[in-house]
């Protein structure tokens, strides 16, 4: 009466997970993207492109 | 078998699943129309921001379709169609469907409100709104012109896409808007009327079942001619130019042969060739969409060379 080790569900869960860790790390890589693009396109004062300096 | 046979009875989801939850395939048009109005927009976006803005338009359009699969289950439960989907199918249980749904539409209009501007994220939001609670709730059983109100839904993501890069709404993005609202009610009825879904059973009032299917071919044919002012005046737009009009002008009028085509048969003659009209005017319909963004894209495309546009 051996357990088996594999069963569809495990490959299921496997799917599940990989799939989030994935999901998860290219949503850490997108806002990291998105924070160097936001801050490189500041002007000095800190204020994003097109808007006018803060007195 | 396993010797852990009660597994054998546990339907666990795969990511897969999820995935089929936010409608792939729904998506893809909102992902097309959503990057042709931000990028025919007369503001520029950077590359990286605009790329970011259409992935969390499409996660929106895909979180409302996750939302609609939740509320929608004891229908698809019904409709061979549909029986497959993660929720009738046992994979995805109704809750965690839901949760899934309101978890990415809270994700994905805060990223692009944080990744382009609040009015987009806003108008995401009442996209969402608009597809799970005005179309999904309370109209698709309600009323047979369900689809015409609910094809807003679907035609919001090019006004998005041109809110991303100008923060706001204008004649060009209305225009696309109409384009694809008036668009959707003679695509889906020429589905309808060769797919036969069992929405009767379901208890969803299509207009082929409520006003029977003489009415459904008249209701195509009007629609078709409501809608080609739509995308002449698109044409003319400060977004079009010779090439969008030289499209506009072809697909138009096979648009209005192909409804004129199934206004004049009856079911008989339907039968008789498997509804050979019908499903080449659904198929035309895709074509139809396509090229309309896609010759506004080569009009944007081609202005930094002096060419295109007005």
């Amino acid at each position: 009466m051996a357990i088996q080790p594999e069963h569809e569900i495990h490959r299921r869960r496997w799917s599940r997970n990989l799939g989030l860790g994935l999901v998860l790390g290219a949503f850490v890589v997108l806002v990291f993207g998105l924070t160097i693009v936001k801050v490189s396109r500041q002007d000095e004062h800190g204020n994003p492109p097109g808007a006018e300096a803060s007195q | 078998m396993s010797d852990l046979s009660a597994y054998d009875q546990t339907q666990e989801a795969g990511f897969g699943d999820y995935v089929q939850l936010l409608k792939p395939r729904v998506m893809s048009l909102v992902v097309f129309t959503a990057m042709v109005g931000l990028i025919v927009a007369p503001v520029p976006v950077h590359p990286f921001v605009a790329f970011t803005a259409i992935l969390f338009i499409a996660l929106g359009g895909g979180a409302s379709g996750a939302l609609n699969m939740w509320y929608d289950a004891d229908i698809d439960r019904v409709m061979r169609r549909t029986s497959g989907r993660p929720i009738p199918a046992g994979r995805v249980s109704e809750g965690e469907a839901l949760a899934f749904g309101l978890a990415l539409s809270a994700i994905s209009v805060l990223m692009l409100g944080l990744a382009a501007n609040w009015f987009a994220g806003a108008f995401l939001a009442f996209t969402i709104f608009f597809y799970a609670v005005v179309y999904t709730i309370w109209l698709k059983r309600s009323t047979p012109q369900n689809i015409v109100i609910g094809g807003a839904a679907g035609a919001f993501p090019p006004m998005i896409g041109w809110a991303v890069a100008t923060g706001g709404v204008s004649v060009e993005s209305v225009l696309m808007f109409l384009l694809v609202f008036m668009w959707t009610p003679p695509h889906f009825w020429a589905l309808a009327l060769f797919m036969k879904d069992d929405y009767s059973n379901a208890g969803v009032p299509m207009l082929t079942v409520t006003h029977g299917r003489p009415a459904t071919r008249k209701h195509i044919f009007v629609y078709t001619l409501i809608l080609v002012p739509c995308a002449l005046a698109l044409a003319l737009s400060s977004i079009g130019g010779p090439v969008t009009l030289a499209a506009a002008i072809v697909l138009n009028a096979l648009f209005i042969r192909g409804a004129y085509r199934i206004l004049r048969r009856d079911e008989a003659v339907a039968e008789a060739d498997r509804y050979k009209a019908e499903r080449g005017f659904f198929k035309l319909s895709l074509a139809y969409l396509f090229l309309h963004f896609g010759a506004l894209l080569v009009e944007a495309s081609l202005k930094p060379f002096g060419l295109g546009g007005w």
